[in-house]
């Protein structure tokens, strides 16, 4: 039976946790903020070069580039997203639990894979995978210059012949509550998307929740879509397709960055969220209990006193 | 009918850096400078490291762009650079800072490696942030150079 001292301790300690875990909810909510900011800021660039790329690819016989090579699928590279600390759900669990099942599937295939975020790391290291390249600290503040480094390795290792097809998994922002997870192929590039008649389909893969979509404040695309302009191109037509190829990965690679790391941020903030709710309840039943102890002991003593004053006076 | 104005537009995959109503705009191409008037040919070209000058009015402004790709219209030039800085944005101690650093660990790294093509982008940055601060100082009046 625990005595009234040891409620008190216990419920000193819950609510000190519980403290722990709003402030961490808040500072959550806010670098959600940011990260969301930065995914729609990311969108005018990406959808311009698609734009860019696809006016040059349909001014060439042949719009080749290693990057839209495709070969038979032997080798493969799985880029995995989780996050670098943990207290966010099921966030990273999913994540890897999702990549270990496509590996499995692929199990015919050589896979190799890149993790980005320390959870992933560990774990994949843990089960002896081989790892063709780890980025660790990402998600903390997205930086373009990490995707462009990502999206290097990633082009080196398709451009010779190490892998066959790149595929990332990852956890896609839908909203606060909502982490859709995602396995993606970013490697070969669809040649679909060079095609402007499937840009309803293709383009930036829908992130869209309507409101924020007209929430954008600069749609570029929109103006200038579908007109095929009789372009001047400063170098051959070639030279510069070939060098928007990997600037459209870059941007690909920095998307989903932004992705994972604002869902990341939402998904600790909801298990942040309910943890501090969590911690409320314990809280009031503790009191309860204790109240009942204290009360019991209160109505146990009074009882003393009076049987004793009755024993006195008879 | 040639339009009278281009509307300016620089997007780095980070932000959006301006977007401006302007008489002229001056790009720093990969193979050298181009100067855009309104009702250019459609163009596309690829971008060096350099400073993009552009007139407002009688005002001129600079912002610098590190690599990417512009796209011009007869009525619009897009820019899309990998990075994009107004000069009024740019702190002229840090990049002097940054330009000294850059040097020190460019002598120190060997020719031709990773960490001399990592310091040589930061010094050139850093260079371009430099002039692009000095231009704006020195054109503060308004007259062009």
């Amino acid at each position: 039976m625990p005595t009234l001292l040891d409620y008190r301790r216990r419920i000193r300690s819950v609510k000190s946790t519980q403290q722990i875990t709003r402030a961490m909810k808040f500072i959550s909510a806010a670098k959600l903020r940011r990260a969301q900011e930065g995914v729609f800021a990311a969108r005018p660039y990406a959808g311009e070069i698609l734009r860019v790329m696809r006016s040059a690819a349909a001014r060439m016989e042949s719009a080749a580039h290693p990057l839209l090579e495709r070969r038979p699928e032997e080798k493969i590279l799985v880029v995995v997203l989780t996050g670098d600390r943990s207290l966010c759900g099921a966030f990273n669990t999913n994540v890897i639990r999702r990549a270990i099942l496509f590996i499995q599937e692929n199990s015919s295939k050589k896979s190799q894979m890149i993790a980005i975020g320390k959870k992933g790391r560990d774990t994949l290291r843990k089960r002896g995978w081989a790892i063709a390249g780890e980025y660790l600290n990402v998600s903390a503040k997205v930086d373009f210059s990490i995707a462009k480094e990502i999206a290097g390795r990633i082009a080196e290792l398709y451009a010779a012949g190490e892998v066959d097809a790149v595929y990332a998994v990852y956890n896609e922002f839908k909203n606060v509550m909502v982490q859709n997870l995602r396995t993606a192929k970013l490697l070969p590039i669809d040649p679909g998307m060079l095609d402007e008649k499937s840009e309803q389909k293709s383009g930036m893969p829908p992130t869209s929740h309507a409101g924020d979509e007209s929430a954008l404040p600069h749609d570029l695309s929109a103006s200038g879509k579908a007109q095929l302009v009789d372009y001047i191109y400063e170098e051959p037509v070639e030279e510069i397709f070939g060098g928007l190829v990997p600037r459209y990965l870059e941007a690909e690679v920095f998307r989903i960055l932004l992705e994972s790391a604002a869902a990341e941020h939402a998904a600790r903030m909801t298990a942040m969220d309910s943890a501090t709710r969590n911690a409320s309840d314990l809280i009031d039943s503790l009191t309860l209990d204790m109240n009942k102890i204290r009360q019991a002991s209160i109505t146990k003593e009074l009882i003393e006193i009076v049987s004793g004053a009755a024993s006195a006076t008879s | 009918m040639l339009p009278e104005s281009i509307e300016l537009q620089i997007v780095t995959p980070e932000r959006h850096v301006l977007q401006e109503t302007v008489q002229s705009v001056e790009i720093p191409g990969k193979e050298g400078y181009l100067g855009i008037l309104p009702g250019h040919a459609p163009l596309i070209t690829e971008l060096g490291i350099g400073i993009l000058a552009y007139r407002k009015g009688t005002e001129n402004h600079f912002v610098t762009v590190i690599h990417g790709y512009a796209e011009v219209l007869p009525d619009r030039v897009i820019v899309l650079a990998e990075l994009s800085e107004r000069a009024e944005e740019i702190d002229v101690e840090r990049s002097r800072a940054a330009h000294d650093r850059a040097q020190a660990e460019l002598a120190k790294a060997g020719v031709g490696g990773d960490q001399w093509q990592r310091e040589k982008l930061a010094l050139d940055r850093a260079l371009v942030r430099m002039q692009a601060a000095a231009r704006t100082g020195a054109t503060a009046g308004g007259s062009h150079q």
